[in-house]
């Protein structure tokens, strides 16, 4: 078994790991409901209390309740490995993907809200389109008018690296729904649409900066942010979303465009 | 309440091949996009590793040498003229992804960066060579926002969360769709001139899946039981690093940059299955290894039904910047350190190869002598055109979509250009009533999740990596008691806002449909081909199988199944060794 390479322990290890976590867990799951159609416009809380593996997602937890307990609870979910973006959601106060929380860290007992600044529809499910609004309203796309060459435009690893971090967005709104000042004011762009300017701005091979700069320079854009680092903790792509904020509010102020 | 909508394209679906066929069709026709997702939300941005295209960025290479691997990475089943169009087609859809901005990563020289990837080869099969262009291991991610933001830039017209539950066709040409909408339990009618479906694909019959919960086989399905065949349906591409029990995608990346699979003895097994190309084998060579492996007790893990994934050797920056996510996945869902620890993995149901069958120009098409429905097209995973034959190569995937939804795109606005607005048939939303006030309307009855959750076990158990006549008898049994069951089915909730329980009853239907097919179509070819093994006709039949299937709904219910030749060319079928 031994292969010199430490892969007779790493094996043992792994059987041990398995063996140690063999035990069901007892998860109480709080959730706050809302249904227009049924129960009028306030929202209320359900208790379910579930036996589930210690190393199930809570959208497996989330799918037990729906699919044994409670067939109206509802919810958005898709990939269900932190890549589609479709269940950021309030998990005990703070903004995360149900999808990426480990019910071990979060037994016996854990509570479920919608993301918060954006209308709610029906239980978890909120209403996306001010958000989107947002993102739209920084032109979230590549503009450059200067024709395009028969191959690539040529960009350099470093040039690449600059915009790296804020192309890993997946428009969750974990972000934007964890800022106070955007829970106060629907107008704010809010952090997801700063993030996918960002992304554009840093670009080399992109023209159209100054535009977008303008746009965040407004009113409503870039310097309504707090610096509150709400959102960078609640990314679940792990962008640093303060840092592109300030970077940009650092090009508005200093950059000529 | 149905309301009615007009226009000339609707596209159903908005992952990689819906958003290119809107790119192209919205610039010419007015175009909706019907997606029961949010754009942004399709599968496409699950996808990792790259897009193959013979760039010769970083090293000597060729449309024709790619088109080579594809036909043999499909063990011959492929269309050639379809592979060649593709491979050649790749260069400048690769080009126009990046004038659209798509991060890829870049050499030292700034030019797109290309990488290795399995069954992908220099001079047909000398050596792997660096063919996948991609954007760390995102690029499907990059993919699916460039498309996106190029729809957003264009103002293309979405319907999310839309979802469409019917086909319209009226005198053998396409009418139009019928959908649901998610927020209001409205029914909407789409009259249309022309109708692409993109709806992805449907892994989800599987227990053990890298499939998003909703890839369900909706457009294969509808399509199904309106009379339209379904192709190739035996054939499912089973990858094979998913992560163990869990099925996410660990991308075949990986080995591109150098991982290896090992067994429980620490053998790096593979070079016994593949001594060239070793861990960069076709996907269903490594699958079949690994199952072997495991077969003869060198699996690990506390039930030795998997095997690792080994990333130790390789330079740490290379694990940071280019493998970022799936180091992350292993992370989060197995708390594994995979610069300290190997990964535990097993084969992931991952890809259909087979669905709706399609000419190059993503037309629908029916019978042994594909004539078009008029108006009626399909793109990307949902439809087979036929480039992947019986196995997919890696990377091909992000290709075809963009390839085909360009073409279906392309050609579907310049059929609606020209074409009348087809008349609706009487009463076109009838059969979707029908099927939710039937849902609706039950007291009590059987539990949607116990029999997706038995489709899923059993399917996994007996059609997955290996199968046999016996096998798949059992699962046609077991089928046939689940329809039984679901035509039970309960729904509890009866509202009209956000009914995610009614929504999911009916995918469970769509997804029993494409079982049916995929298991008849799976006894029916007692040989082994790509993806589809028989343990119990274990080689390559040639004389008798070298054909596509073609499974039709009968009336009565049951399945018919004809074929159809396969489009050969330059490449003659050989054995297939790496």
């Amino acid at each position: 078994m031994d292969d010199g390479n430490g892969l007779g322990d790493v094996l043992e290890a792994s059987d041990r790991r398995a063996a140690g976590a063999g035990g069901r867990v007892t998860l109480t799951l709080r959730i706050r409901r809302y249904n227009p159609e049924t129960r009028g416009q306030e929202s209320w809380w359900d208790e379910f209390t579930i036996e589930s593996e210690p190393d199930d997602r809570l959208l497996d937890a989330l799918h037990h309740v729906k699919w044994y307990l409670d067939g109206t609870l509802a919810l958005r979910r898709s990939c269900a490995h932190g890549i589609c973006g479709s269940d950021a959601m309030m998990i005990n106060g703070r903004n995360a993907l149900a999808c990426k929380v480990i019910v071990r860290d979060v037994a016996p007992r854990v509570t479920v809200e919608p993301i918060r600044g954006l209308p709610v529809l029906k239980d978890l499910i909120v209403d996306m389109e001010p958000f989107f609004a947002g993102y739209r309203s920084v032109l979230p796309y590549l503009i450059n008018d200067s024709g395009e060459p028969e191959k690539e435009r040529l960009q350099s690893p470093e040039e690449r690296h600059r915009y790296d971090d804020t192309t890993k967005c997946i428009l969750c709104a974990a972000c934007t729904t964890s800022c106070p000042i955007f829970w106060g004011d629907e107008e704010y762009v809010g952090p997801a649409a700063i993030v996918n300017a960002h992304r554009f701005v840093y670009d080399s091979r992109d023209e159209g900066g100054r535009r977008r700069l303008e746009i965040l320079a407004e009113k409503n854009g870039v310097f309504r942010c707090r610096t509150t680092f709400n959102c960078t903790d609640a990314c679940p792509r792990g962008i640093e979303v303060t840092k592109a904020i300030q970077d940009v509010k650092r090009s508005i102020l200093f950059d000529r465009f | 309440m149905t309301t009615v909508h007009t226009y000339d394209a609707v596209i159903v679906g908005a992952g990689g091949a819906g958003l290119r066929a809107a790119i192209e069709a919205a610039d010419r026709v007015r175009t909706a996009v019907i997606s029961k997702l949010y754009p942004t939300r399709s599968h496409t941005g699950t996808a990792q590793g790259g897009m193959c295209a013979a760039l010769a960025n970083v090293e000597e290479d060729y449309p024709e040498w790619h088109a080579f691997d594809t036909v043999k990475g499909g063990d011959y089943l492929v269309d050639q003229p379809a592979a060649q169009l593709m491979t050649e087609e790749a260069v400048d859809a690769v080009y126009q992804l990046e004038h659209w901005g798509l991060p890829f990563n870049r050499t030292p020289e700034g030019r797109i960066d290309q990488r290795r990837f399995g069954g992908h080869t220099r001079n047909h099969g000398e050596a792997p060579v660096r063919r996948a262009c991609y954007a760390a291991d995102r690029t499907g991610h990059m993919i699916l926002q460039t498309l996106y933001q190029q729809c957003v830039k264009r103002d293309v017209r979405f319907f999310n969360e839309f979802y469409v539950l019917d086909q319209l066709l009226s005198d053998g040409r396409c009418a139009g769709v019928v959908a649901y909408e998610l927020a209001t339990g409205e029914i909407h009618v789409f009259r249309a001139k022309s109708v692409l479906y993109a709806t992805g694909g449907y892994g989800r019959i599987f227990k053990v899946s890298s499939n998003a919960h909703t890839l369900t086989g909706d457009g294969p399905a509808v399509l199904f039981r309106r009379g339209i065949p379904l192709q190739d349906m035996e054939f499912f591409q089973f990858h094979p690093t998913g992560v163990y029990k869990l099925g996410i995608l660990l991308s075949e990346a990986v080995r591109g940059e150098g991982g290896i699979l090992v067994n429980s003895e620490g053998e790096r097994f593979m070079e016994r299955y593949a001594p060239t190309v070793k861990d960069l084998a076709p996907r269903d060579l490594v699958s079949r290894a690994i199952y072997q492996e495991i077969k003869e007790g060198r699996g690990v893990g506390p039930r030795r039904d998997a095997v690792y994934l080994d990333v130790r050797h390789l330079p740490h920056d290379v694990i940071e910047e280019k493998l970022p996510d799936v180091t992350e996945f292993a992370r989060v869902y197995l708390g594994v350190e995979p610069t300290r620890e190997p990964v535990p993995i097993q084969p992931t149901a991952h890809y259909a190869m087979g669905g709706i069958p399609t000419n190059t120009d993503a037309q629908v098409v029916v019978g042994e002598e594909e004539t078009p429905v008029p108006g009626l097209y399909a793109a990307g995973e949902c439809a087979c055109v036929s480039v992947h034959g019986a196995n997919r190569l890696g990377t091909n995937s992000l290709l075809d979509i963009v390839v085909f939804g360009r073409r279906g795109g392309l050609h579907m606005s310049e059929f609606a250009g020209d074409a009348d607005l087809p008349d609706l048939p009487d009463a076109p939303d009838v059969r979707v009533h029908e099927t939710i006030d039937g849902l609706l309307n039950r007291p009590e009855g059987a539990n949607a999740a116990d029999i997706r959750g038995e489709l899923q076990e059993q399917m996994f158990d007996l059609a997955f990596v290996v199968r046999s006549e016996t096998s798949l008898r059992k699962m046609a049994d077991v089928l046939a008691g689940l329809r039984e069951r679901y035509e039970r089915v309960f729904v509890q909730d009866t509202g009209k806002t956000f009914n995610t329980e009614l929504t999911e009853v009916i995918e469970l239907g769509f997804m029993l449909d494409c079982a049916d097919a995929l298991v008849a179509a799976a006894l029916a070819r007692d040989e082994s081909r790509g993806g589809h093994y028989r343990e119990d006709h274990p080689l390559r039949d040639d004389a008798n199988w070298l054909k596509h299937s073609l499974a039709y709904r009968q009336a009565d219910g049951s399945i018919k199944l004809e074929t159809k030749p396969v489009k050969l060319g330059p490449y003659i079928p050989m054995e297939r060794k790496y």
